[in-house]
């Protein structure tokens, strides 16, 4: 089975062929220009990875907070973090780099306060 | 009415106020002042909540809102005052500015220098000649950043994206990820000037089609809008009569370019580029109007903030110079574009410069396997090769000093050619 993917370590956004067998494994890939490309090329294949950002609601404040992943988490889960943070309401004050849900579907990321809000 | 008097002052508290402030104060100038339009320091970093900023100057990728609080916290730790909701009114070519502020009211403040850092605009649809009605529901999308991130409300629910620029890739992944639609993206020119990282993960991860050499060329909606006619355009960027697309929407999100603010330069008589809409500045970032300095994307739209704080940095300590020593005499060597170049910053270098010249400019297309060279009377003075030159991603030849020393003319040029 071959996949094709666009890297995105650098401006030459290269077009790589991954040639995958039926279980799931990289076999070869081709079309990189550099080794960043292949390794990339083998996460995004087997285990796509996103760092997420967003904003929740702040109880009492004009301005929501800012939140992001404290490492990424597997691409299929995001929609699913999406709904947690929509669902949470924060009580002020927090400062960046406050933990605000540990363990985000046991991904092993935090979901972490990324400014103040006093 | 107050009138006050400051070594330094600086318009505008984004990445490039607060490092030229840290700068100017680092190198021993007493009274360093900035101004900010806004509630709160920190600039369009505060509505850019995704991640990816600081790699070059920290080596992490930080959120917007986690870079600007690093140097915040410097800026207060060095005693710089910050006076937000401030907005300055004019600024006159002997370094007199005017401002308004709720807390103070009017007030007139002489400085010894000043530095311009009042950052750029989007471009609005009235500069895109769009035909069609003129109903709500259109914002650029800087705009409709702020409203989501800043101020917590979604501008609609069926978005269609004009430009393929970072900023309209960023706000297709988030107006997703916060239940809207976004039907399409649309690019008039054949390529997208944004980053392959962001077409991949804004829009190739949630399936948003990105439609290259396509512009909408009709708008429709009596009071908000309702839908939008998306053409293939020709190599001319004229549509093509019979590929018209509809697409019902009620939002259409415009990513079209940035243009620097420089309204208030403009009254001091600075002199601007054509190419860069920026001031023409000499290599310490000094523009035509002396003891009037200039950075970040006042003088020329950046890609990356960590540019914007090295070039701010350097605006700083310039600043801090002239206060101290005046203006030093010096002759200058001026720089042109040549093919395949556009709005190369700095556009003149002082011949007995103290440190090497990074001289950053665009690329006019993309150029694969290709060389960047400087010439000087017909000569190669420096190159730098790459396997690629796009226009999405700003280029830099670094000129050393010695090599400046030794050119013979007055001219220099900066070009890209195809292996």
């Amino acid at each position: 089975m071959e996949q094709i993917i666009t890297c995105i370590n650098c401006p030459m956004g290269c077009r790589m062929t991954v040639n995958m067998s039926p279980d799931g494994k990289v076999l070869s890939v081709s079309g990189n220009t550099c080794p960043r490309g292949e390794k990339y090329a083998v996460q995004e294949c087997t285990l796509p990875v996103r760092m997420i950002t967003a904003v929740i609601p702040a109880e009492g404040s004009a301005v929501p907070l800012s939140v992001k992943t404290s490492r990424p988490v597997p691409k299929a889960l995001i929609r699913q973090v999406m709904d947690i943070l929509g669902s949470i309401r924060i009580t002020l004050p927090v400062c960046a780099g406050q933990v605000i849900v540990p363990d985000i579907l046991q991904t092993g990321s935090d979901i972490i306060a990324t400014r103040d809000l006093p | 009415m107050s009138d006050r008097q400051v070594d330094i002052l600086i318009i505008g508290a984004g990445p490039a106020g607060l490092a030229a402030a840290i700068a100017a104060r680092e190198s021993g100038v007493g009274s360093v002042l900035i101004l900010e339009r806004e509630n709160e320091p920190g600039g369009i970093l505060r509505q850019c909540i995704h991640n990816g900023f600081g790699l070059h100057r920290f080596q992490e990728e930080l959120t917007g809102p986690e870079y600007a609080a690093r140097d915040i916290a410097r800026v207060r730790d060095l005693g710089i005052p910050v006076e937000c909701g401030t907005t300055v009114l004019t600024l006159s070519p002997d370094r007199v500015a005017t401002c308004v502020s709720p807390a103070n009211g009017f007030q007139t403040i002489r400085a010894k220098a000043v530095i311009l850092a009042m950052g750029c605009r989007e471009r609005p649809r009235g500069a895109l000649c769009t035909p069609g009605t003129r109903c709500a529901g259109i914002y650029s999308a800087g705009t409709a950043q702020r409203f989501v991130n800043l101020e917590g409300w979604m501008p609609g629910r069926r978005v269609v994206i004009l430009g393929s620029g970072d900023i309209g890739l960023i706000m297709a992944r988030r107006m997703t990820l916060q239940g809207a639609k976004v039907l399409a993206c649309v690019e008039i020119m054949p390529y997208s000037s944004g980053l392959n990282r962001n077409i991949v993960q804004c829009l190739e991860d949630y399936g948003i089609p990105l439609y290259l050499s396509h512009t909408v060329t009709n708008i429709r909606g009596r009071e908000r809008l309702e839908g939008v006619t998306v053409s293939r355009v020709d190599e001319r960027r004229n549509p093509v009569s019979g590929t018209e697309i509809e697409f019902d929407c009620d939002t259409l999100l415009l990513s079209c370019g940035l243009i620097p603010e420089n309204e208030l330069s403009l009254g001091a008589g600075v002199k601007l580029s054509g190419a860069t809409s920026g001031a023409v500045v000499d290599d310490s970032l000094e523009t035509s109007v002396p003891g009037i300095f200039a950075c970040g994307n006042v003088l020329h739209v950046h890609d990356l903030v960590d540019h914007v704080s090295a070039e701010s940095f350097r605006a700083g300590r310039a600043a801090a110079d002239f206060v101290r020593s005046g203006k030093q005499e010096d002759s200058l060597i001026e720089v042109a574009d040549g093919d395949g170049v556009r709005g190369t910053v700095p556009q003149l270098i002082r011949k007995n410069t103290d440190g090497d010249v990074s001289l950053m400019f665009r690329p006019s297309a993309v150029f694969r396997n290709s060389t960047a060279v400087v010439e000087c009377g017909g000569q190669t003075v420096c190159s730098r090769k790459a396997l690629v030159f796009t226009p999405g991603e700003m280029a830099t030849v670094v000129l050393k000093k010695d090599v400046i020393r030794t050119l013979s003319g007055n001219r220099i040029t900066v070009r890209i050619e195809r292996n």
